[in-house]
């Protein structure tokens, strides 16, 4: 585990550097230019090729969809980034590259960024114009599309895509325009630090006008579906997999390296391992909980865990449905105090994970940890104060606390839930569990009907904001905490130069009212083949691009 | 004998609508709809999704226009959770490969389960306890123990099999294994009593007391009346094997309608549930029509 | 799956002998003891009930509390052992198997034998009554069974799961409403060829009330066909809920059941922790076993073949 850490404090530092710079480029050019060469797949001198250049990479569930515009998970998302390609793309190290756009500019007020396409094409030959992207956008904000992603147009900041989302307007009316074939102009409300990161993202892609008309819903099948990414679309069978091959159209086709990748879905994590270990699957990004230290032990090469931009808490309700018991901050305290993370993160989960003491995840860019009080205490100490919080707060074995954890299904949900619930009875709190299906949990979180629910964030881009605009008066907020310092510091933070510390007094507000129960930062804990090289280890977002990897011969 | 088929028919109209409406009706009155999720989807576009699958019309409306794209143009409408897909498309791209691993599953099921008669020849031998014993292992042994032993035995340790996924015949073996152990221990149990009955019954006796050789009395008279009931059993089997696909959905990747069904009732997909649920519902119907008719067609002494 | 035409001549042996006027039960009793596997299924019934009740006793820790020392590391430390009082070994999380095991135990004997109980009960008078009745009412009455037995049960069992929350009253109505219909085709049967006799027709002749026909008269004669039908759905009974429990929709944690535990055994089968899978398997086989044997015993018993 020892690897781990040292490794994760490299990566912080690294953090800290590029963060540094982007606020340079922002703040000093007006006019950026990326002349910086496009990241591709670059085997070192010496580095010998493996003869059979293929990925297989593991997926949990069938993939829901394969069109940009309404795709809504995290596995869609991954291979939508090997089909498609946007105006920006990730490298392995998390910072936005130029993709289609091979520059752009900023005007002045930052409201208004110019791209200039490059010479791409779709993997039927035509070209990508400025108008597949202008299409796509408006698809997506276009009520009649009914994208489940639309509110991304207006997390990005794109002029008149609330509007436009709500019906108000028609969707041309859209902040994105193209000036002739090769240029593209979007218009923002307001300055977005983060908008350029928001371009590698799957809802911002380009789709091809003429499939989708001639199509329908059908035009993403295997043999209808036109890409321009690094690959095409061969087969896909609905939970079974879906296999790509290298598009010889796209533009940088001669530095793609591995020739197909094919994601296939295992819906049982333990037969996925198994898989894994039998060389049926190259990459297996999460693995079975509890396992990962034998696996280390067992398969150093292989086995290894990054950190992922995603934060698990519970959450009190503080709303008028909500308990009694729960608006006194002295209990919410003692709650919080009693979870010993320690063993969540070293006992149960086993992955890499971090214990959390606030909100924001440890290694998003540019976050400040915030200074909080518990997080330097022993255990025991936290108990205590924690047993002398709840007595004070009036409750005790003549008067014990009940509360009911509500969790959605899941293995890892269920083994955290009752372990709290141990953690809990060690103060005297009489816990019941409550196990829902995840879309029932999700609308019983969003009517106010529950207690303390098991609840994970996880970043849609790369800062701190993404996280703490979860907790905003007005936010998604399904424990309806409110604190009008909180709003206030997040809305200086939007126009802020030097975000940072507003941030960190942001998390020690939250923390110091305590809303929620902080329980882990995540990691993933994953099994890669040691011969696979140029998969993203310092990117936080976790998000991959086969095009820059490839396997060496061993 | 038409007559009885045309009734059978007759109730089997009912019985659909009947499970349409009272899925139909619990699908709704489950909390958190098809498009409940961590963000909550702007009134514009909730309405939007609600007009595209037609959940804005009252309920009676709802089911008569589900009901009636079945029955006129034999579609059952857009799946809510694969956006790109029709419930047709999910059928049928799922159906066969149940109904290859299933169909496989039962054939071995029955060749090995009617060798249940050799225990019942040897009544209260060793051999007769040892099948007796064997088969209930086989039946209580869960399917979802058996797969994941089979795929650490051939996947892993032996590297015979492909450990999931679905293609040419090497990937039916372990989804077919998995699946025919508690058929064929199911029929060798009803074998073995039946052949018990029938050996038991007068015209055994008198086939005997002919002198026939016990082997020619056993396959010319004892045989056929003893696979009666193996063949009433064809009807509960299908449903079994079908329940049994989730499983086997599951555990090797095989994409068949099981895994659909569950992940469909679980992610409030009504469209892809309904379709899957009447399907198996049309299905238990013709299956035990057929059953009966080849019950009837074995033993004349039936009449309807 | 319960074998209908042995339930069909049993049905039929068990309204012959009432003709005689004579009890079949004492003659079943000296046969059933000549069954050693039935004795000894029965002996392993009684030794699982006993576990089941009085093994919460023995254990040292309940069945919902973690062993903070173990926690994490079951492979190493959690194996069973007489020292620290785990038994059985622990879970994952360092729970105690043995306590859990027992309490599994509970969950799925009660599971299936109230299952088993609802299905008894609503088969038994449904069938006794379409049967007696008979004409429109029986026609109208076994054609609703016929409806509903085309319906794919276990689907609907997931779908009432997932629509109205698991809870132990859902499993058990879930369970056992759906498992009555067979049952009350073979009660029916039985029903049809006991009400023409003398002592039934006495008793209509006398005015006494069909109700009071059906209760007294019918559904005692029916005792030795439901007795054998209970015993070898129980089973069956216990079968759904594993499987149940392994979609994840069984009873709520901590309490827990033997689909349950072997459901989470079997993930872990491969990582040093076969005890997970080893224990609660094995209570699950032999109390499936003997049920079985039971069931088969007490048929053969109360209905003999000449062989």
């Amino acid at each position: 585990m020892n690897g781990i850490t040292i490794w994760s404090e490299m990566f912080t530092m690294w953090n800290r550097e590029t963060h540094f710079m982007k606020k340079l480029i922002l703040t000093t050019a007006l006019i950026g230019a990326l002349a910086a060469p496009a990241f591709a797949a670059q085997p070192t001198e010496g580095e010998k090729l493996a003869e059979k250049q293929e990925l297989n990479f593991w997926i949990l569930d069938a993939l829901k969809t394969l069109d940009p515009g309404k795709n809504t998970d995290r596995e869609g998302s991954d291979a939508l980034r090997q089909l498609f390609e946007g105006l920006m793309n990730e490298d392995v190290t998390g910072a936005v590259v130029p993709g289609v756009a091979e520059s752009y500019e900023v005007s002045e007020d930052q409201k208004t960024y110019t791209f200039k396409l490059r010479d791409a094409k779709w993997s039927n030959g035509d070209p990508v114009t400025a108008n597949d992207f202008v299409y796509a956008w408006r698809r997506v904000a276009d009520p009649a599309t009914a994208s489940e992603y639309a509110w991304f147009m207006e997390l990005m900041n794109v002029a008149n895509a609330t509007e436009v989302t709500k019906g108000e307007k028609k969707p041309e009316e859209l902040g994105i325009k193209a000036i002739d074939d090769k240029t593209v102009e979007v218009t923002l409300i307001a300055p977005t630090p983060y908008f350029l990161k928001t371009l590698a993202h799957p809802a911002t892609f380009p789709v091809p006008q003429k499939v989708i008309e001639a199509e329908g819903d059908n035009w993403t099948q295997a043999g209808k579906l036109v890409s321009n990414g690094a690959y095409k679309l061969d087969q896909h069978d609905l939970g079974v997999q879906a296999v790509m091959s290298r598009n010889e159209n796209y533009w940088d086709n001669e530095h793609t390296v591995l020739n197909m990748v094919r994601f296939v879905t295992v819906n049982d994590q333990n037969i996925g391992l198994t898989r894994y270990l039998a060389g049926e699957i190259d990459w297996m990004d999460r693995t079975p909980a509890g396992q990962f230290p034998r696996l280390l032990q067992e398969y150093p090469d292989q086995a290894i865990s990054v950190p992922d931009a995603c934060s698990y808490a519970y959450l009190f309700n503080m709303s008028d449905k909500g308990p009694e018991s729960l608006k006194d901050i002295r209990v919410r305290q003692a709650l919080s105090y009693a979870v010993d993370r320690d063993i969540i993160v070293d006992k149960v989960l086993q992955g890499g994970q971090r214990p959390a003491y606030w909100w924001t995840h440890w290694a998003v860019e540019g976050f400040q940890q915030p200074d909080i009080e518990m997080a330097g205490w022993t255990q025991a100490e936290r108990v205590e104060k924690a047993k002398a919080l709840l007595a004070e707060a009036g409750y005790g074995p003549d008067n014990p606390l009940k509360l009911t954890i509500q969790y959605n299904t899941s293995d890892d949900h269920k083994k955290l839930a009752v372990a709290v619930q141990q953690f809990w009875k060690q103060i005297g709190v009489q816990v019941e569990l409550a196990n829902y299906e995840w879309k029932v949990h999700t609308d019983r979180l969003q009517n106010q009907d529950f207690e303390v629910a098991r609840y994970a964030w996880c970043a849609d881009y790369n800062e701190a904001s993404t996280f703490l605009d979860y907790f905003r008066t007005g936010g998604y907020n399904n424990g309806k905490w409110s604190n009008a310092e909180y709003d206030k510091l997040l809305e200086e933070a939007k126009t802020a130069a030097d975000t940072g510390p507003l941030y960190k007094k942001a998390e020690e507000v939250l923390i110091g009212d305590m809303a929620m129960v902080p329980v882990y930062h995540y990691a993933k804990p994953m099994m890669v083949k040691a011969d696979l090289r140029g998969w993203p280890k310092e990117n936080v977002m976790n998000d991959w691009y086969a095009k820059d990897m490839y396997r060496v011969a061993q | 004998m038409t007559g009885y088929i045309l009734r059978r028919i007759a109730i089997a109209i009912p019985t659909l609508l009947l499970l349409i409406v009272v899925s139909f009706l619990l699908m709704h009155a489950a909390p958190g709809g098809p498009f409940t999720q961590e963000r909550q989807l702007p009134a514009q576009v909730l309405a939007n999704l609600n007009a595209k699958y037609g959940l804005d019309d009252p309920l009676w409306r709802q089911i008569i226009n589900y009901v009636w794209g079945i029955v006129a143009h034999f579609d059952f409408g857009p799946s809510f959770v694969y956006p790109d897909r029709t419930v047709n498309q999910i059928i049928a791209a799922g159906f066969p490969v149940t109904l290859t691993y299933g169909s496989i599953a039962f054939v071995v099921a029955v060749a090995v389960g009617v060798s249940g008669v050799a225990a019942a020849i040897r009544h209260n031998t060793w051999l007769d306890y040892l099948a007796v014993g064997t088969s209930i292992g086989a039946q209580v042994l869960p399917n979802f123990v058996m797969a994941p032993i089979l795929v650490l035995i051939f996947t892993l340790w032996l590297g015979w099999l492909p450990g999931g996924g679905w293609g040419g015949p090497i990937y039916w073996i372990m989804p077919t294994v998995a699946l025919s152990t508690s058929f064929m221990a199911s029929i060798a149990r009803i074998m073995r009593s039946s052949m018990l009955e029938v050996l038991g019954s007068n015209h055994i006796r008198t086939a005997r007391a002919k002198g026939l050789p016990e082997r020619a009395v056993i396959l010319r008279h004892a045989l056929k009346p003893a696979l009666l009931p193996v063949i009433s059993y064809l009807g509960p089997a299908f449903v079994t094997m079908i329940t049994g696909s989730v499983v086997i959905d599951m555990y090797f990747s095989t994409g068949g309608i099981g895994r659909s069904f569950v992940d469909s009732a679980l992610n409030r997909d009504y469209a892809v549930m309904m379709g899957i649920t009447i399907l198996v519902g049309a299905l238990t119907i013709l299956f035990s029509l057929v059953v009966d008719v080849l019950y009837a067609w074995i033993d004349p002494k039936i009449r309807y | 799956m319960i074998d209908q035409i042995s339930m069909k001549s049993l049905a039929a042996r068990l309204s012959e002998t009432e003709v005689k006027g004579r009890s079949p039960w004492a003659d079943a009793r000296h046969r059933f003891r000549r069954n050693k596997a039935a004795m000894a299924s029965l002996a392993v019934l009684l030794l699982v009930g006993l576990f089941a009740l009085f093994g919460q006793q023995l254990a040292v820790w309940s069945n919902e509390e973690i062993d903070f020392g173990i926690i994490g590391q079951a492979a190493q430390l959690g194996g069973p052992s007489l020292e620290n009082g785990h038994y059985f070994g622990t879970d994952d999380l360092g729970r105690d198997l043995f306590s859990r095991t027992v309490q599994g135990t509970q969950v799925s004997l009660l599971v299936g034998l109230i299952g088993a109980a609802i299905a008894v009960i609503v088969g038994t008078l449904y069938g006794a009554t379409a049967g007696y009745l008979g004409g429109r009412t029986d026609a109208i009455m076994m054609r609703l069974v016929d409806i509903m037995l085309a319906i794919p049960y276990m689907f609907v069992l997931i779908l009432l799961l997932v629509v109205f929350g698991r809870s132990m009253m859902m499993l058990f109505m879930g369970i056992g409403l759906i498992s009555w219909l067979e049952m009350s085709r073979v009660v029916r049967g039985q029903t049809l060829s006991l009400k023409n006799h003398e002592f039934i027709e006495a008793a209509r002749a006398t005015g006494v009330s069909t109700w009071k026909i059906i209760l007294r008269h019918i559904v005692p004669n029916l005792l030795g066909v439901v007795a054998v039908y209970a015993t070898l759905l129980v089973p069956l009974m216990i079968l759904s809920e594993s499987f149940i429990s392994f979609l994840g929709l069984g009873v709520q944690e901590p309490l827990t059941s033997w689909g349950a535990l072997i459901a989470e055994g079997s993930g872990t089968m491969n990582y040093g922790t076969l005890w997970q899978l080893a224990f609660p398997l094995f209570f699950f086989c032999i109390t499936l076993f003997a049920f079985f044997f039971v069931g088969d015993g007490l048929r053969d018993a109360l209905d003999p073949k000449d062989r």
